[in-house]
């Protein structure tokens, strides 16, 4: 920087010269803080997606660089939230990378003190053979009456407000043609 | 109003605009037992006791006839005012708080005699697929078989002793200002004020809109604290307008896409009721048992066949009844509750949980936690290892000894979870709004979403069933199941795009289906969800619109799509008068364009768009074409909105003050203490504290009630699970008055105990004002106030207060009445160990009988 460049980039000057006279902004600024940039200037890709939590459903722009999340923010398009988020919203990259997430199934057999690993393929085999056998002894077919029932009230399922409308509609459609019919959610929670 | 809700600190982002609001001149009202960040920015707080929202509603409901502040036009035009009722009826004001039809022995009401006059026997009980001791609200259509949408008996005077408006005005006569101010601690000049604000703020030219979260719902009287506040916007003309209507504030993201699509199991898709076993039952006699001919439900054919057919594609087909009989039949209450105490007696032996804990977020947390115990095996699928996967070796009852793991012979599979930013798919969110999350990384190891799961375990238990013989295997070979994969991800993602253009339907062609008016019942059109029809219209995503707010008009029909049709208030043919003008140029928002022949406006009008204000009937019309001009109410039989619920409520035609299942008080109305429908778990691991007037009530002196913290998510999965919330809420706490922590010692930032006759919890204790002692029927009344967000697990640890809740439910939803119990407080910390239980017992001794209100039926 030239003499004729740093003088004027001296922050009294600055302040003197006006615009930000109490030194509060611009005029404070060091050219440290001139470099800095924000997380989301460099990011590979910003994905348009909404807040998880609660059902304002306010807009979220996720920053990703090199296939990791650099940064969630509010989504000023948004006409519900105009790129605001509470706490819970602004926390949600924290969230999604919280050093408590499980990333490998856990296996807990009947009467153990420890939990095992699992494949996930041999643990989605050996669900499907508990549904399975589950559904095969506690079926009814009809009731006493004769009533055409179809049903199983061996197994129950809980869970879905959290979800997306299209897992929901899985969920219900795969359970209800397996005959169960406890299936359910926070909705009465 | 915000009442029944947090709304500052639990949905802050939606509050901004309650605060824009304030800034233009309206009056924002906090109706809250606590004082909060809501009440702190609201023009008026009214601090209400717990539990008594029916008695103010009820109490405002008066002051509107009473003082002539109705809005005539519209109560005459739009609603059932003028309706005359069964001259068999009998109002709860004539039987000590008890409707016509009560039957003691079944605990349950026959509702023959709440019909409109001159209707043949119109309940049809035990017909339709609601009913009995066990009966579920029905979403889906009422009323009845009216001819041309038109009930028998009217009055357009409403003088008639019988009609609904006269009904109305006897039911709430008694609901003084001062009843009022004795049942709900609300003084009596506030509550003229709130009034005066209210009926001040509604009219032709301004309207009032109502706000509510789970303060409202979570009650043995849930559903009847909504009706009242119906009744309340009805009479106002606050329904079907701009700015008025009652707002629920959900508290998930997608809560209302999973009431939607429904995992609930008195529910199909759209609000189609799931079938009860019946005789001889095949699917034009349950459409018949179950829509009523007029108003848009006279489709429900149309939309269930297309259903089936998105169910079964083409193995359903007009010979086999399209599959009808591959629907299981329900019995009575399958709700979560009666399944949960099925896992504890043996009977309910396999468990999914998928993004929910029950373990601190349900009720009687014990209970659950003993219901865990007893599965043969469970599957937890989130994103963190939550109490519910680990109460196996770290819940309470471990602690306690009452558990231990060697014990337990559940197998217990945990399957992590994608996250919100990991696939993609759609949220509802409180407005009825779908958006579309798209997919920003892809998740790691075993993370997987639960579209994935689903698939591919339906995949394989297809795969071992396949070849069977076995009839009961039919349904699940038949299924239509097979989704495009991504397979750029490499595990086999199902395509999420593909399952919502099927929720959206096809026709013959395979074209997306523009909207649920396409939808046939001769088997040519498939839909998964029919007021989801439309979604996908043009072949485009509408849940992924995200055009600018600041590029459209105030209304933002291009972003994202609200069901139904992309309406974004519904009823709104209400906001155009019987002639189909603007009530007022400030409050124009849909009108009849006399030019055009057309309606139109600012939103997508909610009545056929060609249909004339003066449009009447023909004898034989049908379905919507049955409904007249002036009746904006579509979905109801005859078009209008109801003041008086004939038919679809399992405890009344009319909302009633009774108290909560606990309350230190007896009903000031009514002989009737409690509702009297509510539904009960009378069992030794669900017992109740005793309530007033019954022996042992002065062991549990004071209220409870539960929130949420702006910083934590219900039962703590997502937010305990985070440093950052968990640095800004780290600890468990309770709040109290400065009158009951002299009174019984408590000190702030010390220790409590929290003991009902469930659980004993510890927390820290907060002493502040703003939680007033009431002064109740002439007693101070004190409540206390605790968050539920803490377990066993997370970044920070604490007592779950849901352990304190005992389970009783509203009878027309099944939702537990979480926001109102009785409670005793003292000073320290909680036994440790077996100490804690011999502790919790010492109460029950203390209480009285163990399973507390055993003899207490109907007549309580």
């Amino acid at each position: 920087m030239g003499i004729r460049d740093l003088i004027p980039s001296w922050p009294v000057m600055q302040q003197l010269r006006g615009g930000d006279r109490l030194a509060l902004g611009k005029a404070a600024r060091s050219s440290r803080q001139a470099e800095l940039k924000p997380r989301t200037a460099g990011a590979d890709e910003v994905v348009k997606s909404i807040c998880p939590y609660c059902a304002v459903g306010c807009g979220q722009r996720v920053y990703v660089k090199d296939g990791e999340i650099t940064q969630i923010e509010g989504d000023p398009d948004s006409p519900i939230s105009r790129g605001r988020l509470c706490p819970k919203g602004a926390a949600s990259r924290n969230f999604v990378q919280s050093p408590l997430r499980e990333y490998r199934v856990k296996y807990r057999r009947p009467h153990a003190t420890e939990w095992e690993e699992l494949d996930l393929d041999t643990a989605l085999d050996m669900i499907a053979d508990r549904v399975i056998k589950t559904r095969g002894e506690t079926w009814e077919d009809e009731d006493e009456e004769g009533r055409h029932l179809h049903r199983t009230l061996g197994f129950a399922h809980l869970g879905g407000a959290t979800l997306d409308n299209e897992e929901n509609y899985l969920i219900k459609k795969f359970f209800t043609a397996m005959g169960a019919i406890q299936i359910e959610n926070q909705a009465r929670i | 109003m915000d009442i029944g809700s947090n709304m500052a600190e639990n949905h802050p982002v939606g509050f901004q605009w309650v605060m824009e609001a304030r800034m233009r001149g309206a009056t924002v009202i906090h109706v809250d037992p606590r004082y909060t960040r809501t009440s702190a920015v609201s023009n008026m707080h009214v601090p209400i006791r717990a539990g008594t929202d029916i008695a103010f509603l009820g109490g405002m409901i008066n002051y509107i006839l009473e003082n002539d502040k109705y809005f005539e036009e519209y109560v005459k035009a739009y609603t059932n005012a003028p309706v005359i009722i069964s001259e068999e009826f009998r109002d709860a004001e004539d039987a000590g708080g008890l409707f016509s039809g009560w039957d003691p022995e079944s605990g349950s009401y026959d509702t023959e005699t709440w019909q409109y006059a001159g209707m043949e026997a119109q309940g049809a009980s035990g017909q339709r697929e609601q009913g009995g001791a066990t009966g579920e609200q029905a979403h889906y259509a009422q009323g009845g078989d009216l001819e041309q949408g038109m009930p028998p008996e009217r009055d357009e005077t409403l003088e008639h002793p019988r009609c609904v408006f006269q009904i109305l005005k006897k039911h709430y006569r008694r609901y003084t200002p001062e009843k009022v101010e004795e049942i709900t601690g609300i003084s009596r000049d506030l509550f003229l004020k709130v009034c005066e604000k209210v009926c001040e703020n509604s009219g032709r030219e301004r309207t009032t809109s109502f706000a509510y979260a789970v303060g409202w719902t979570q009650h043995t009287v849930g559903v009847q604290n909504i009706r009242a506040a119906a009744i309340v916007q009805l009479l106002l003309g606050n329904i079907g307008r701009p700015g008025g209507g009652i707002m629920a504030l959900r508290g998930h993201a997608s809560i209302q896409g999973s009431t939607d699509i429904p995992t609930l199991f008195n529910i199909l898709p759209g609000y189609i009721p799931m079938p009860h076993a019946h005789a001889h039952q095949n699917l034009t006699t349950f459409v018949e048992r179950n829509a009523a001919p007029s108003g848009y439900w006279g489709n429900m054919k149309a939309y269930t066949v297309s259903l089936l057919k998105a169910y079964w594609g083409e193995a359903a087909t007009a010979e086999n009844d399209y599959c009808f009989d591959h629907l299981p039949r329900l019995t009575g209450d399958h709700s979560i509750y009666p399944a949960i105490m099925g896992m504890v007696d043996g009977w309910c032996k396999g468990f999914f949980v998928m993004g929910q804990n029950p373990a601190v977020g349900a009720a009687n947390g014990k209970l659950q936690r003993l219901a865990l115990a007893n599965l043969d095996w469970l599957v937890v699928r989130d994103l963190v290892e939550t109490e519910t996967a680990s109460f196996w070796y770290d819940g309470p009852e471990i602690e306690t000894g009452e558990l231990r793991p060697e014990d337990i012979g559940t197998e217990v599979f945990f399957l992590p979870a994608a996250s919100h930013v990991e696939k993609e798919g759609s949220f509802t969110n409180t407005q009825r709004l779908l958006q579309w999350r798209n997919k920003a990384v892809e998740p790691e190891g075993d993370c997987r979403s639960e579209l994935w799961f689903m698939y591919h375990l339906g995949n394989k238990v297809r795969e071992k069933l396949a070849g069977s013989e076995d009839p009961k295997d039919r349904a699940v070979l038949d299924l239509a199941w097979d989704y495009p994969v991504d397979e750029e991800a490499g595990v086999d993602e199902p395509d999420a795009h593909s399952v919502l253009r099927e929720i959206n339907g096809w026709d013959a062609e395979n074209n997306a289906l523009p909207g649920y008016t396409s939808l046939k019942d001769d088997g040519s059109t498939s839909c998964g969800c029919w007021i989801y029809c439309g979604v996908y219209a043009d072949e485009v995503n509408q849940a992924n619109r995200r055009k600018p707010a600041s590029e459209q008009s105030w209304v933002a029909p291009e972003w994202a799509w609200a069901w139904p049709m992309n309406r974004r208030i519904i009823y709104n043919r209400a906001s155009a008068d019987p002639e189909g003008k603007p009530w007022s140029e400030r409050k124009k928002y849909v009108w009849w364009d006399e030019e055009q022949e057309q309606w139109t406006g600012h939103d997508v009008p909610d009545i056929q768009a060609t249909k004339r204000p003066d449009y009447v009937p023909p004898d034989d019309a049908t379905a919507e074409d049955a409904i007249r001009g002036d009746r904006p109410f579509i979905m109801q039989a005859d078009g209008t909105g109801w003041l008086y619920v004939p038919a679809g409520l399992t405890d009344g035609p009319l909302p009633t003050h009774y108290e909560p299942e606990e309350s230190p008080f007896e009903n000031a109305l009514y002989g009737q203490r409690a509702n009297p429908a509510r539904q009960r778990f009378l069992r030794d691991d669900n017992p109740y504290n005793p309530s007033g007037g019954q022996p042992g009530v002065e062991v549990f002196p004071y209220v409870l009630s539960t929130y949420r913290l702006t910083e934590h998510h219900t039962a703590g999965g997502m937010s305990r699970s985070t440093e950052h919330l968990s640095e800004l809420m780290p600890e468990m706490f309770c709040e109290v008055s400065p009158e009951l922590a002299e009174k019984v010692g408590l000190n702030n930032g010390g220790w409590a105990t929290i003991v009902t006759t469930r659980a004993a919890i510890e927390a820290r204790v907060l002493v502040t004002d703003r939680l007033a002692p009431l002064k109740v029927q002439g007693e101070e009344t004190y409540l206390v106030g605790m968050p539920y967000h803490w377990g066993s697990k997370g970044v920070v640890k604490g007592d779950s207060a849901n352990d304190l809740i005992g389970l009783s439910l509203d009878p027309n939803v099944h939702i537990g009445e979480y926001k109102v119990a009785t409670c005793d407080i003292r000073p320290g910390r909680r036994p440790r160990g077996p100490a804690l239980v011999e502790f919790v017992e010492d109460y029950r001794r203390r209480a009285g009988a163990r399973r507390v209100g055993v003899n207490e039926g109907g007549g309580s």
